[in-house]
């Protein structure tokens, strides 16, 4: 550890002492604690004689995993593609729709609650009608599914972020006789930024469920949610839980790149 | 040759409703070009009301504001001020370089020129190193220091400042009222000056305006001659004097005082 002193620091002692986190040390603990879970899994299901179709042991699963990860890959990436696909346009609307609604205070003030009514809505429950509205080969409908369930958290995270505006902000940009737009780019959104990235977190791992679980209801049939009841149905259950772990890993590639996008566009939040 | 002039200004609150607030009445104030001139009084006397008239963030009831010759809202148009408030409100998301910035590039001005006159506004309010650390980065202090570099930045001939060290400790406070007048004195800059604080109101003013509430107006106008300030100047019986004599004015309000506990 260095004990080299902070420059801000040195130069005024009232400056806030920046919190430095050890990058290294802080994925031990978790990674060890699902290390040891696995083991434990293992122990369960080998000393308790659990049958597999109850819950097949991991060495099962890595084992189907690694003979079908070319699939798994293959199918990943179609369910990858519709989930991504999906989580940029539903949250580029959803962004706008926000701009729009915050533009105009009767229309945020109205429009929080209804967005938040059909949030709670089971919208992937839309899946087999929009399936029935595409041809069966057609990507479509699982991405519109993806594009509407990441709709509202972008939404309505954005527009409560867009409509709070520091007062004093508002003040110094009336005294420079700025308006609309201007305040728009620069106060409106930059402050929205924060709250925008917790909906695209949200979003991020939503869009890759509903990318997956939409393929339960049929349509075109190349992601790892068809894989996954395709082998659930054949009972090659270490075979469904390997695909169940794709998704895993997906929804997880997602999170992080959300993570990383959003220490990239606010470097100040780092400091 | 005057920077303000306010007459027959009046303001009231929510006209017409339950909750009217007559917030200023009868108020006429003029301020000289390069004069220091604070506010004071108690709560709710109209004190920030009265700096945001001459700011034209909210408008008067009746009567006239001028600044810098103009209306002002041509003034505010035409950035004829700069301002500050008790919480710096600098934009956390722009390096403090680029929130000094913030004004010249609304004025549209060049990049080489935002960025130099950026500069000497930071070395005016001994920054210069921090150009490219963020807000968060640095103390409550330093951030003030930047919000008045900031308020600067146009080389605006009047500045308004709405409590600016109220949330500063005591030593903070005292070195930035040092440095505030040195770049007032260099500048030429006039300013309008909020306080709660009656030695603040005496050390850096020409003149101090003595406020009362309900309805809030001006009761007196005390004029505060201490010549250049120096170490000294905070221990000079004139500063005292000063104090004292804002002091009674503050108490002097109509308002009925208790009765004096004097035996008949």
């Amino acid at each position: 550890m260095t004990t080299a002193v902070d420059p801000v620091v040195a130069a005024d002692p009232a400056a806030p002492v920046v919190a430095r986190r050890r990058h290294g040390s802080a994925f031990v603990p978790p990674l060890l604690v699902g290390v040891v879970g696995l083991l434990l899994w293992e122990a369960v299901v080998t000393l308790g004689r659990v049958a597999p179709y109850v819950l097949p042991a991991p060495s099962a699963i890595g084992e189907q995993l690694w003979q079908s990860r070319e699939v798994v890959w293959r199918t990943g990436l179609a369910s990858g593609g519709n989930a991504l696909i999906g989580l940029l346009v539903g949250a580029a609307v959803g962004l706008l729709a926000a701009m729009v609604a915050a533009r105009f205070a009767y229309l945020g003030e109205v429009s929080i609650p209804v967005a938040a009514a059909l949030n709670a809505l089971p919208i992937i429950a839309l899946a087999p009608i929009l399936n029935n509205m595409f041809d069966s080969t057609s990507s479509v409908p699982r991405r519109l599914v993806v594009a509407i369930v990441v709709f509202f958290p972008v939404f309505v995270n954005a527009l409560r972020g867009l409509r709070e505006v520091d007062p004093i902000h508002r003040d110094l940009m009336a005294s420079y006789a700025a308006r609309g737009w201007t305040v728009t780019r620069l106060v409106r959104l930059p402050a929205a930024l924060p709250f925008v990235f917790t909906g695209l977190r949200q979003a991020s791992s939503l869009a890759v469920i509903a990318a997956v679980v939409a393929e339960y209801f049929g349509g075109l049939q190349n992601g790892l949610g068809s894989r996954i009841t395709s082998a659930a149905a054949n009972t090659a259950y270490p075979r469904a839980w390997a695909f169940v772990v794709g998704a895993c890993v997906l929804g997880l590639v997602f999170y992080l790149a959300a993570l990383l996008l959003e220490r990239l566009v606010m470097p100040w939040r780092r400091v | 040759m005057t920077s303000v002039v306010l007459e027959g200004v009046s303001k009231v609150f929510n006209a017409g409703r339950a909750d009217e607030v007559t917030a200023l009445t009868g108020v006429d104030l003029t301020v000289a070009r390069g004069e220091f001139v604070s506010l004071i009084g108690p709560s709710g006397c109209g004190k920030s009301t009265l700096l945001r008239l001459v700011g034209d963030l909210i408008q008067p009831t009746s009567g006239a504001i001028t600044v810098a010759g103009k209306s002002a809202r041509t003034a505010r148009v035409d950035q004829e001020y700069g301002i500050a408030f008790q919480q710096a409100g600098l934009f956390d998301w722009r390096t403090v370089q680029r929130n000094v910035e913030l004004p010249l590039e609304l004025r549209g001005s060049p990049r080489q020129e935002r960025h130099d006159r950026a500069r000497e506004m930071l070395d005016l309010v001994g920054l210069a190193e921090f150009a490219g650390h963020y807000p968060a980065q640095l103390s409550g202090g330093m951030q003030q220091r930047v919000a008045i570099a900031r308020a600067l930045a146009v080389h605006p001939p009047l500045l308004l400042m709405d409590e600016p060290f109220g949330a500063l400790d005591e030593m903070t406070r005292e070195r930035l009222q040092d440095e505030l007048l040195r770049i007032c004195a260099s500048t030429g800059t006039s300013t309008i000056f909020v306080t709660h604080s009656i030695p603040e109101a005496v050390y850096l003013s020409d003149r101090v305006v003595v406020m009362s509430a309900r309805p809030g107006r001006i009761t007196e106008v005390v004029p505060v001659d201490l010549g250049p300030r120096t170490e000294a100047t905070r221990q000079s019986p004139g500063f005292f004097a000063g104090i004292t004599k804002v002091r009674k004015a503050l108490r002097g309000d109509p308002v009925p005082a208790a009765e004096p506990l004097v035996a008949p």
